[in-house]
């Protein structure tokens, strides 16, 4: 099998409150059946039999699911494939002789923690201000007594799909959340469950979502280009409207 | 004699009757305990979120950046709920049975049975919570037939069922965690179990940005941390899933109850080359439409296509006319192993088989193949670089993806050491020998959601426990043990990295303890493994710091709990001198070759009791009787 030798250029940056810098390593043998990240392996081996500290990095499913992995690979995010993610993404996809820039996702909400892995937290506390449906174990109705329209479904589906990976913000110029809440928010605002808490819901996320740092949406839709799982910018539009819709009702229900 | 403390009565009231007989703690008195959740997947989120709501104080731990990434997250194709929703003759006696049966007799009845019950109460609540199962055109919850099953029982989101429910429950733990009913911690991965007076009182940490050794104490300990499967190192694990906070349990007394079945999965991505990191499964609802089949000569090197029908081997519907290609994992794996070694396997390496969907295209139509699976052909394509559509076929192997032995637990969920409890695959309860697909989501939930949050204030409101401050000499010791560890796995600065290590302990395990098993070999893996292990400790090399962020170090703490966990497994794989579920030993097969099991012998859940670094484990054994089903050897004629 042919093989190939690539240059490296990658982010190492000691702690967050450290400066980091671009270190260049070449990557040979490079085999194109190898996963991006497989790759980083290699070369995280060899710097570890050198005495050197390897590339750390975030990683966990390798199957595109978890949403653990995310770096911007030569300047987009999980790089040039997609709907991938970087676990996914094979060295298939480069060519023998490539320079390949790796950094991490670069949002003041996502601090970088070490090298390429990033502080993604922000992420659950906007889930904990309200990205579920308040219901306590035990207290169900019959699954089937709670008809939804298999489109309804079907569409919450889609938006649920989200893995949190943080690609929607790392690509961003606002580095904005949008997407990601407009996600949660849409999935729920489209189920008969989700109805109860639907106003409170959407003004408590994107309330967090501000004051975790996030910036607005000026809609590029570069968010949708890189996601991996493919959710639809359209899922802001809801997210504003759904914002709308309950302020509104707040206004005018006082 | 160990016993596992079943409710007397009939099979369908045992769970009834024990919820009534079990003690309660009053809902004022609920705040002045403390619980902590070790692990955020399907049974600990769910386990969490749900003390949470009772009024515990919790404290949820989890190695990685946010629970919702957990491992129950890759689980594809569905959960399994005796609903009957689809009139077919489910019910849960039938469950009960199938997951019995499936299990190959290795399992509990009333666990089981429990198992089935409360099945049709977690899609209530998954759907309560928003989970957006597949639904029929009148808004009802879609069901299909999966892995072995002859009734369509199993609820799914189309390919992404255990996303779904995990985001269910991280949901609701978020909800607790925003309450400030439970406290999460990330980025912590527990090094130690700590026992004051000889029962679980708290877990030594290590945070894993700052290298930081912490101590956190509670009333009792609920172990959530999943499967050893890694140890093979190539599995469809996550790669962060271990086997060290179980192990751990195990060096304090907690016994590990079956180790050697390791369920291996029929439906994987073939490995391609030696620097492949895992292995990833597609959903075995492929085989719902997909026929296996190699070609009938060894050396055969047309493409699939090209291969005429009558050149073809069908060997799954040859050999198992009545169940034909859905046959149960252990005997599809098994008989794709065969074929391979009669040099009849497919592709680059030779280790695999077709999963062929001409027919199926034909049948039903290329658009109805794509809404079904098309998600599936996509990962193969991402990972293979091949085309389904063009190919009408992809190339499959088995590969480790799941382990039904685990820490020993009572019917209360808890271990030996009073106040360790254990949920999920962390534990061995129910799937005997063998896990029917669509039942891992099932138990992980039944766990957390319905049982733990009744049988742990049950040990709350008995236990009489006095305060226990992280003061405690107890964990001291127990940090002390953990700072000595971290500090000689850096000393040692030899010349192999942790990851060389794992493969080649990896490849003793999957070549001598992996789809087929024999004394001899057996008893080579465990000499190969003890040298290995020794190298380890004399030649492995570590990169970086204990106090900083070192992924490394963190590879390293759990390799050298694989080697010592590893050793227990081979001696249970050796003690095991019977066929059953995912365990076959070559000594113990029917003349056709089929996996036969010895009941007068070997009917009994083997809990191993850790005596300390090269001395002889000691096996308890904990006999299995069945009261309510007929045993049989299993048939899928």
């Amino acid at each position: 099998m042919e093989t190939m030798t690539l240059k490296l250029r990658v982010w190492r940056q000691p702690s967050t409150a450290t400066d980091g810098e671009l270190v260049e390593y070449t990557a040979s043998n490079v085999s194109p059946d190898m996963s991006f990240l497989e790759l980083l392996d290699v070369v995280n081996d060899g710097l570890i039999k050198k005495g050197e500290d390897p590339v750390a990095f975030d990683s966990d499913c390798r199957e595109g699911i978890c949403g653990s992995c995310g770096m911007v690979i030569s300047g987009v995010a999980h790089g040039p494939k997609s709907a991938t993610t970087a676990c996914q993404l094979f060295m298939r996809h480069f060519n023998d002789g490539d320079t390949v820039t790796v950094e991490p996702w670069r949002a003041n909400a996502f601090p970088v923690v070490k090298d390429l892995v990033v502080d993604r937290s922000a992420f659950d506390r906007i889930q904990a201000a309200g990205g579920y449906v308040s219901v306590d174990a035990g207290g169900a109705v019959d699954a089937n007594e709670m008809l939804i329209p298999k489109g309804d479904a079907d569409a919450a589906m889609d938006a649920a799909a989200c893995i949190g990976c943080g690609a929607c913000v790392a690509s961003c110029k606002n580095a904005s959340a949008s997407l990601f809440v407009g996600a949660k928010v849409t999935q729920l605002s489209l189920m008969p469950q989700g109805q109860p808490e639907r106003d409170r819901r959407v003004l408590s996320m994107v309330e967090q979502m501000e004051a975790e740092g996030f910036g607005p949406c000026s809609n590029e839709g570069e968010c949708e280009a890189v996601c991996p799982k493919e959710i639809s910018v359209s899922h802001i539009q809801t997210l504003h409207r759904e914002y709308i819709r309950a302020s509104l009702r707040r206004i005018t229900s006082t | 004699m160990l016993e596992g403390k079943f409710p007397e009565g009939p099979l369908e009231s045992k769970w009834e009757r024990h919820k009534f007989d079990m003690s309660l703690v009053a809902p004022a008195n609920r705040r002045k305990h403390s619980v902590i959740v070790v692990g955020t997947g399907l049974a600990g989120a769910s386990a969490a979120s749900t003390l949470g709501e009772l009024g515990y104080n919790v404290k949820a731990f989890t190695i990685l950046d946010s629970p919702r990434r957990s491992h129950s997250i890759a689980a594809q194709g569905g959960i399994n709920a005796a609903k009957n929703y689809k009139n077919d003759g489910d019910s849960v006696y039938r469950l009960f049975y199938d997951t019995i049966k499936g299990g190959d007799y290795r399992s509990r009845e009333a666990n089981v049975h429990r198992l089935a019950e409360v099945s049709v109460d977690i899609i209530d609540q998954c759907a309560a919570q928003g989970v957006p199962f597949a639904r029929e055109y009148g808004g009802t919850l879609s069901n299909r037939s999966f892995g072995g099953a002859q009734v369509s029982r199993t609820f799914y989101a189309r390919g992404q069922t255990g996303q779904q429910l995990l985001l269910g429950a991280y949901g609701s733990l978020m909800r607790q965690v925003d309450r400030g009913q439970v406290e999460l911690l990330t980025r912590r991965e527990m090094l130690d179990l700590v026992l004051v007076d000889g029962a679980a009182r708290g877990i030594i940490t290590r945070d894993l940005v700052t290298g930081a050794i912490e101590r956190h104490a509670a009333d009792t300990v609920l172990l959530c941390t999943g499967g050893y499967g890694n140890i093979y190192f190539l599995s469809t694990n996550a790669g962060n899933s271990n086997v060290t906070a179980a192990w751990r349990c195990a060096r304090r007394g907690a016994y590990m109850a079956n180790p050697c079945y390791v369920q291996i999965h029929p439906t994987c991505i073939p490995q391609s080359d030696e620097f492949q990191s895992k292995l990833t499964l597609m959903s075995e609802s492929l085989r719902n439409d997909g026929r296996v089949w190699v070609p009938k000569t060894a050396g055969d090197e047309r493409s699939p296509q090209q291969i005429p029908e009558d050149e073809r081997d069908y060997f799954l519907e040859r050999k198992y006319p009545s169940f034909g290609n859905l046959v149960p994992r252990d005997v599809a794996s098994r008989n794709a192993k065969s074929v391979c070694d009669e040099g009849r396997g497919v592709g680059s390496t030779g280790r695999a088989v077709y999963l062929d969907f001409s027919d199926a295209i034909d049948r039903l139509g290329a658009n109805v193949i794509a809404e079904r699976y098309g998600n599936l052909f996509q990962m193969y394509e991402r990972i293979s670089g091949d085309d389904v559509y063009v190919e009408k076929a992809m190339r499959i192997y088995p590969a480790v993806h799941y382990v039904m032995g685990g820490l020993w637990v009572d019917y209360n969920l808890m271990s030996n050491i009073p106040g360790l409890h254990v949920l999920g695959e962390a534990n061995f309860s129910d799937h005997g020998a063998n896990r029917l697909g669509a039942s891992a989501l099932m138990q992980g939930l039944a766990d957390g959601y319905f049982i733990a949050p009744y049988t742990v204030p049950h040990y709350l409101a008995n236990a009489k426990l006095e305060p226990v401050g992280t003061d405690h000499p107890a964990f001291e010791e127990a940090e002390k043990s953990v700072r000595e560890r971290v500090d000689a796995l850096l000393a040692v600065d030899g010349s192999k990295t942790v990851l060389e290590f794992h493969r080649d302990l990896g490849k003793i395990m999957w070549n001598k303890v992996g789809m087929s098993r024999n004394e001899q070999g057996l008893k080579e893996a465990l000499s190969e493994l003890r040298a290995l292990r020794d190298e380890f400790w004399r030649d492995v090399k570590v990169a970086g710091e204990a106090a900083d962020l070192n992924k490394n170090l963190e590879h390293a703490l759990r390799v050298a709990d694989y080697f010592e966990f590893g050793e227990l497994l081979i001696r249970d794989a050796l003690d095991r001198a019977e066929s059953c579920g995912g365990h076959f030993r070559e000594e113990s097969q029917t003349e056709e070759g089929e996996a036969k099991r010895k009941d007068d012998i070997y009917a009994y859940v083997a809990a191993w009791e850790y005596k300390g670094t090269d001395q002889e484990p000691e096996l308890h054994k904990e006999p299995l009787t069945f009261d309510f089903v007929e045993v049989k050897q299993r048939s899928y004629k």
